[in-house]
């Protein structure tokens, strides 16, 4: 992916930065410029919690070209204990082990790399606690 | 407003059309709903497409289209809403009419996904490309994670999952326009190869190719040129949040559940009052939560209502006479206004083997990628 691309993403990626709302203290990861809670427009940079639950998940079987390797691999939704939620990749388990409610950690990992020559790419993924 | 009708409509078979190109299936449908409709004049064309540019590298398909139709300088305009172009661009002609803007448009759908393009990114960029594609996820995927979310909540079953896919083959098996006119089992369906737990290929729409086309008018015009007079009484759209995780209820399509509520207060009808409806069951799930949505059955029951056989040709509600996404195919900017031209085919008395019969009022839902947007259209015969 074009680096810039990447690059704007990193803090969110790499260190779990999101924003918080100053007037309802909503959290919006990724952070965004107007609260959808309140609507309003100014926000505070936190960082989320790395304990969270499994919302609900799937094994995907047939995968995008960049993760074929991987494949069968977990993906869920998880639920942070501040309340915000994303979707992530659930490794070192296998796919029998996941249930909607268990307890997960949110890890760094690397996720996928461009072609060969290209940059490799990292963000979160959640394993089981 | 003025009143807007359906006089005509037109549509390519659905399915992997190698010795056609993007461009001429267009002009197939939109020549037949032309001929259909008996008009000797275009005053604008809108075109549902999801993704010509990474399915066949072309955009700019408003004017295209019109070029090839030969309606040049005919105003004409791409529609883009992920999976529900078709049904956008029906919705847009309808207000091009209903403002007395125009007085005939041709509506377009069109998808070429049968090119060798990657159909799997192509599809993923309907999704929230930075927060749920970067991980890894799917279409298949995001719907999987739908389903078992109704499954736990619900208790919803993986066989009545597969009674969606059964009964639409069904249907497809009536559609000489269907990619698939086959029956298939529940069986075949759950030990179909698994794409992503636990929806199996077999749960999932086809990769098509396809278009079709409706020509719409105003009341007075319709009844100028005699057509039978089925009016479009409703449209309504309404979004969600794009990325599935954002949603308060994964198992809820807010998008859907917003447009059907504001196309029911707009055409005066209830639920009830609905005899038929085309639906977006682009995997199996999807029409579970649909007709959840649409009010023909309580949040939580749509998997027993569909092997119950309430949405069956023969039920009380049927659902996707034409064979669905899942038979009839699903070229992604196609869809809606196919959906269209089913509900117009079934008014008109003339589906055949499907028909439902006395049927007079019909309404179609379109949808865009995990449900973060919705179309809903309410179609009513007049006698
Ligand atoms: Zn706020």
């Amino acid at each position: 992916m074009p680096s810039p691309r990447y690059w704007r993403e990193t803090p969110q990626r790499y260190r779990l930065e999101a924003a918080k709302c100053k007037q309802c203290g909503k959290i919006s990861f990724p952070p965004r410029l107007v609260c959808l809670g309140c609507g309003n427009k100014d926000f505070d940079t936190v960082k989320l919690s790395d304990k969270g639950k499994i919302v609900t998940f799937t094994t995907i079987c047939v995968a995008p070209t960049q993760f074929t390797e991987e494949a069968p691999y977990s993906i869920a939704i998880v639920e942070l204990s501040d309340g915000v939620r994303f979707t992530t990749q659930v490794v070192d388990c296998t796919p029998e082990d996941l249930e909607i409610g268990k307890p997960v950690k949110i890890v760094f990992r690397k996720i996928q790399e461009e072609d060969k020559t290209g940059i490799i790419c990292y963000g979160y993924k959640a394993v089981l606690t | 407003m003025r009143e807007v009708a359906v006089i005509g409509c037109g549509m390519t078979r659905f399915g992997e059309l190698w010795e056609k190109s993007f461009r001429d299936i267009f002009v197939e449908a939109a020549l037949k709903a032309i001929d259909d409709a008996g008009v000797d004049h275009l005053d604008s064309l809108y075109v549902g497409t999801m993704t010509s540019g990474l399915f066949v590298g072309q955009e700019h398909v408003g004017a295209l289209m019109a070029d090839y139709l030969g309606v040049a300088p005919v105003p004409a305009v791409r529609v883009e809403s992920a999976c529900c172009s078709g049904g956008m661009a029906l919705r847009l002609g309808f207000f091009d009419i209903a403002s007395g803007n125009s007085d005939i448009v041709l509506i377009g759908g069109v998808e070429k996904m049968t090119d060798g393009a990657d159909v799997t990114y192509a599809l993923a960029t309907a999704a929230d490309q930075e927060y749920e594609v970067y991980q890894g996820v799917t279409f298949p995927g995001l719907y999987a994670m739908i389903a078992r979310a109704h499954m736990h909540q619900y208790g919803t079953t993986r066989k009545q999952l597969a009674h969606v896919a059964v009964k639409n083959h069904h249907n497809g098996s009536l559609n000489p326009h269907a990619q698939f006119q086959n029956e298939i089992t529940v069986e075949q369906v759950i030990g179909a190869t698994m794409v992503a737990h636990p929806l199996t290929v077999l749960d999932s729409s086809p990769v098509s190719d396809g278009a079709a086309c409706v020509v719409l008018a105003s009341s007075d015009v319709a009844k100028k040129l005699k057509k039978p007079l089925i009016k479009i009484v409703s449209s309504s759209a309404a979004t969600d949040a794009l990325a599935l995780h954002q949603r308060e209820d994964i198992t809820t399509l807010k998008a859907v559940k917003h447009a059907a509520e504001s196309a029911y207060k707009m055409a005066g009808l209830k639920p009830t009052d609905i005899q038929l409806a085309e639906v977006h069951d682009c995997f199996t799930i999807a029409e579970i939560c649909i007709v959840e949505e649409l009010g023909f059955v309580k949040k939580g029951k749509g998997g027993e209502f569909t092997e119950k056989g309430e949405t069956a040709l023969e039920g009380s509600i049927p659902v996707n006479t034409s064979g669905g996404l899942k038979a009839k195919g699903h070229p992604v900017g196609a869809t809606g206004v196919a959906q269209a031209v089913e509900i117009v085919e079934q008014l008109r008395g003339n589906a055949g083997k499907r028909q439902v019969k006395n049927a007079t009022i019909g309404l179609t839902q379109n949808m865009g990628g995990s449900g973060a947007s919705s179309v809903v259209h309410i179609f009513k015969k007049e006698s």
